[in-house]
């Protein structure tokens, strides 16, 4: 395959992702992070946030499981979560911690223990998609190919200051 | 309230932008160093309040002179928050701080507020050549922070050097006193 098509592949898995809003756009704002020194720094992040969901899932399992659940913890561990998954872009994750949040707010344990059911399904489901998009990058990138996504100018929340 | 921030301030030898970036979240300590790296800034991290503080030899342990003290009131702060609540939003502008963006943070939301901060200080610095010949800031090495990006969760110490003036009655989560006067510039972290 040549560089066109990986590129196109690589774009049209891309879409798919923020069509299907697994992703927004901001990870656009990761791959613009990246340069000579740090290749990488996209799938690094990323990575980091799994592995940080397997330390958050298991404290939110331990912390739903208590006979007294502690919906402060529970609502701290999702809010680093909505932060992180956010900050790579994973909307659909963020969605669900939102949502996660207002069953904390309510101490309503159905609700809890049904976003995290959600929480896991949607992380699961994204990580695999991350996985593939990143294949699909590190084989565009072996055959001498480069990445520029669009930065979408959507209106963003810090165009004009807060100062007063 | 969970909420970030930076303080910032530019090394007047080689006016790059040095800012201590503050977030209990080791990805958004990533990202937003990388961002801060990108828009040439010299970042340090710290992930907590507390670790903050120390950094700044603000955490009582370090014996800081008045002079260091009160630079560090100079110091703007720039809160970091994924929560858009505009009561806490005012109420972070009102106890001092400089600004308040909105998380994720942006490329362009760095560049704005470099702008932002660097135009103030060049205007201060004018300010005060004009008047009183060039004026250093002589601050301890490890201390050269301009620009703290504050992000800790409310109990944190940064409170203390944060706190408000004496005439906010409003508690403060930190019993700790800070360094008195000149209210602006100060931020109350709080729930």
């Amino acid at each position: 395959m040549n560089v066109e098509q990986l590129k196109s592949r690589f774009k049209g898995h891309y879409d798919f992702m923020v069509a299907e809003k697994f992703l927004d756009e901001q990870f656009s704002q990761l791959q613009q992070l990246q340069d000579e020194s740090t290749p990488d720094f996209a799938f690094e992040v990323v990575s980091l946030f799994f592995e940080d969901c397997q330390k958050i899932f298991h404290d939110l399992d331990r912390a739903l499981e208590q006979p007294m659940v502690d919906f402060k913890t529970v609502d701290n561990n999702v809010h680093t979560l909505k932060g992180s998954s956010s900050s790579i872009g994973a909307a659909r994750v963020t969605h669900v911690c939102i949502a996660f949040r207002s069953f904390c707010d309510e101490h309503n344990l159905e609700g809890c223990l049904r976003s995290m059911q959600e929480l896991k399904r949607e992380t699961a489901l994204v990580k695999n998609q991350f996985e593939i998009l990143f294949k699909l990058e590190q084989q565009l990138l072996a055959a001498g190919g480069s990445i520029t996504l669009p930065v979408k100018p959507s209106p963003q929340s810090n165009d004009h200051p807060w100062f007063m | 309230m969970m909420t970030d921030g930076v303080f910032a301030g530019s090394d007047t030898e080689t006016h790059e932008l040095h800012v201590l970036a503050v977030d209990d979240s080791l990805i958004d300590r990533k990202v937003i160093e990388r961002l801060l790296k990108i828009s040439c800034c010299k970042v340090t991290v710290a992930d907590s309040g507390r670790m903050a503080l120390q950094y700044l030899g603000l955490d009582g342990e370090t014996n800081v002179g008045f002079n260091e003290s009160s630079a560090f009131k100079e110091i703007p702060v720039v809160i970091m928050s994924s929560e858009k609540v505009l009561p806490r939003i005012n109420r972070c502008l009102e106890e001092g701080a400089e600004e308040f963006i909105v998380k994720p943070v942006k490329l362009s939301d760095v560049k704005r507020l470099k702008h932002h901060i660097m135009r103030d200080e060049v205007e201060e610095n004018e300010e005060k050549s004009s008047s009183q010949g060039t004026l250093k800031r002589k601050l301890d090495d490890t201390n050269d922070d301009d620009v703290v990006f504050l992000s800790s969760p409310p109990s944190s110490p940064l409170s203390t050097l944060l706190s408000s003036s004496s005439s906010d009655s409003s508690p403060s989560p930190s019993p700790s006193p800070s360094p008195s006067s000149s209210p602006s510039r100060k931020i109350k972290m709080s729930d």
